[in-house]
């Protein structure tokens, strides 16, 4: 009876996760009315979940060292945490990381649990909060200048650069899901992993279904039904708020987020720019959501910046400060009633 | 995976078609006004009828084009402007059917020191609809070529000005017109063929405007 009510935090943070993470890689498109919102929501939906039960084992896993957690009820508060966190940002429209959510919640379990706080983290989380929006924002000014150039100086017919522009930011959702759910089914069910209830089961000659992937199918649900009921008011705050985005500069903020998101990420760029004896980005976890709202704000500015809406930016800014602090002080509270309660 | 699907590519011919209907209403204007004046009513009346035929179905396609776009969510960001410039090249060849139309059913006198300007006054009209048609071409391919053709527009516009009022002029200065009524349907006609390069040239400031936002 103990273990569905336990997992149902995962849930809820998939849930969360799906309503808020969607804006990250479908808001643009959908703030530019380039793509209706059922359509983004139906194609994230199921490539999050593809994503999730195919390539999302890893992740799983290392969150669930990372946190060092032993027991469900532990797992339940560290998810129930960063999910209400998360879920209350999306309420208020706010595009957050759920990293930084669930990092937070750790970070209080350590402190809860007097093991040392791992501060280099910590100033990852910090750091990535001016890193990942200012290179991003950087990255899609430059291109958005170098791309309308180009189209300026050779024009294509308006009728075939909307069907281009489509096509494009329907691919790069596609891609963009599928990645959203390889890496962020970790969050939600990475604190699990090593308490899953489940057993791996045998579906037939050299095909299992293991005890992660049961979780991160489940998990992979959860994202999506999140993103199927919940997910419009953050996109169009992604989308359409902050600054009116025409379909190219939707397509350019996607395109300058997924850059830098491989900047940061890929071990293969690192090695051969080392190998060209070239200067390297560090490999560090950059969040998706600032690397997009930063993307739509260097865009704004380097276009016009006098239609910026500077008080959700405003807004936007005090939700990334709080989403860690709020996860953080939730958990810690919900551990010391554990405690209290002396519960599992 | 194809570049430009096939609902997109419909709509692009569509356009296409829509903006060829308007160049052939105007040549057939053209036709139509030379044998009114050259008395030859049969030919009149017919390219009369196939203006009208025209201006219909024109009409049907714009209603057409623009429910698509809309359906299909297209061009989201020139979606207004491209219907309001369709509406406005619409009005061009609606003012061509109801000119026609009149001669048909006024039947206006034929004087022959007025003949040469009505048709010149015809000649310039539809010229400048056929510019004004190359311009809202460019706006959907290569926006850069739109303000050579509406400065053309407006040179043949302010040409067309100058040939309505030369043509009034004659007819109320003139001792052949004896009925002063007759001097006003003269004044009448010229008026209502000049409205055509009048609607051109609308199109063309409206098309100046679009254009920047389509270059931005």
């Amino acid at each position: 009876m103990l273990d569905p009510l336990f997992l149902s935090s995962g849930l809820f943070f998939g849930w969360s996760l799906g309503a808020n993470d969607a804006a990250n890689v479908w808001g643009p498109a959908v703030g530019a009315r380039m793509v209706k919102f059922i359509k983004a929501a139906l194609l994230c939906g199921l490539f999050v979940t593809l994503g999730s039960v195919l390539s999302g084992s890893g992740g799983s896993h290392t969150i669930g060292a990372f946190a060092s957690i032993k027991t469900l009820s532990g797992a339940f508060i560290i998810a129930f945490s960063a999910a209400l966190t998360v879920f209350w940002m999306t309420r208020m429209r706010m595009p957050v990381s759920n990293t930084h959510a669930v990092a937070g919640s750790i970070i209080a379990w350590n402190l809860f649990s007097a093991t040392p706080v791992d501060y280099q983290t910590l100033y990852k989380i910090v750091g990535s909060w001016f890193f990942s929006p200012l290179l991003t924002g950087i990255f899609a000014a430059l291109l958005y200048k170098l791309i309308s150039g180009f189209l300026r100086r050779r024009p294509l017919h308006i009728l075939l650069l909307d069907s281009l522009n489509r096509k494009a930011l329907i691919i790069a959702g596609i891609l963009g899901s599928y990645s959203l759910g390889a890496n962020n089914i970790g969050n939600v069910i990475g604190v699990f992993v090593p308490v899953s209830p489940f057993q791996d089961i045998v579906l037939g000659p050299g095909i299992l279904f293991s005890s992660t992937q049961q979780l991160a199918l489940i998990g992979g649900l959860s994202i999506g039904l999140g993103v199927l009921t919940y997910s419009k008011k953050v996109m169009l705050t992604v989308g359409k708020d902050i600054y009116k985005l025409s379909p190219l500069m939707s397509f350019v903020v996607i395109l300058s987020s997924s850059l830098v998101l491989f900047l940061f990420a890929s071990k293969e760029l690192q090695n051969l720019m080392i190998s060209m004896g070239l200067p390297t980005f560090p490999l560090v976890p950059i969040s998706s959501s600032q690397s997009i709202v930063g993307g739509v704000l260097g865009i704004g500015l380097s276009e016009n910046l006098y239609n910026i809406n500077y008080g959700i930016l405003k807004r936007i800014f005090l939700a990334w400060i709080t989403t860690p602090v709020a996860a953080g002080l939730l958990s810690f509270l919900l551990f010391s009633l554990r405690g209290i309660l002396g519960a599992v | 995976m194809k570049l430009i699907n096939p609902r997109t590519k419909e709509l692009e011919a569509d356009i296409v078609h829509f903006l060829s209907l308007v160049d052939e209403s105007a040549h057939l204007f053209q036709q139509a006004v030379q044998s009114y004046f050259d008395g030859r009513v049969e030919d009149f009346e017919r390219d009369t009828k196939s203006i009208s035929d025209k201006e219909h179905i024109a009409d049907d396609l714009r209603r057409d084009i623009k429910f698509r776009i809309y359906a299909h969510m297209l061009i989201p960001d020139f979606r207004g402007d491209v219907l309001g410039l369709l509406e406005s090249v619409d009005n061009v060849i609606d003012t061509m059917k109801k000119v026609s139309r009149s001669f048909s059913i006024e039947t206006p006198v034929v004087y022959s020191f007025l003949k040469e300007d009505f048709i010149n006054l015809s000649c310039v009209c539809v010229e400048t609809v056929l510019e004004v048609t190359k311009a809202a071409r460019a706006y959907f391919t290569d926006f850069r070529k739109i303000n050579e053709h509406l400065n053309r527009v407006i040179a043949m516009e302010r040409d067309a000005d100058a040939i309505e009022e030369r043509l009034k002029r004659k007819a109320f200065a003139s001792e052949e017109i004896t009925v002063f009524s007759r001097k006003v349907h003269m004044r009448y006609f010229a008026q209502r063929i000049a409205l055509i390069s009048d609607n051109a040239q609308e199109l063309a400031e409206r098309l100046a405007i679009i254009a920047i936002k389509r270059s931005l």
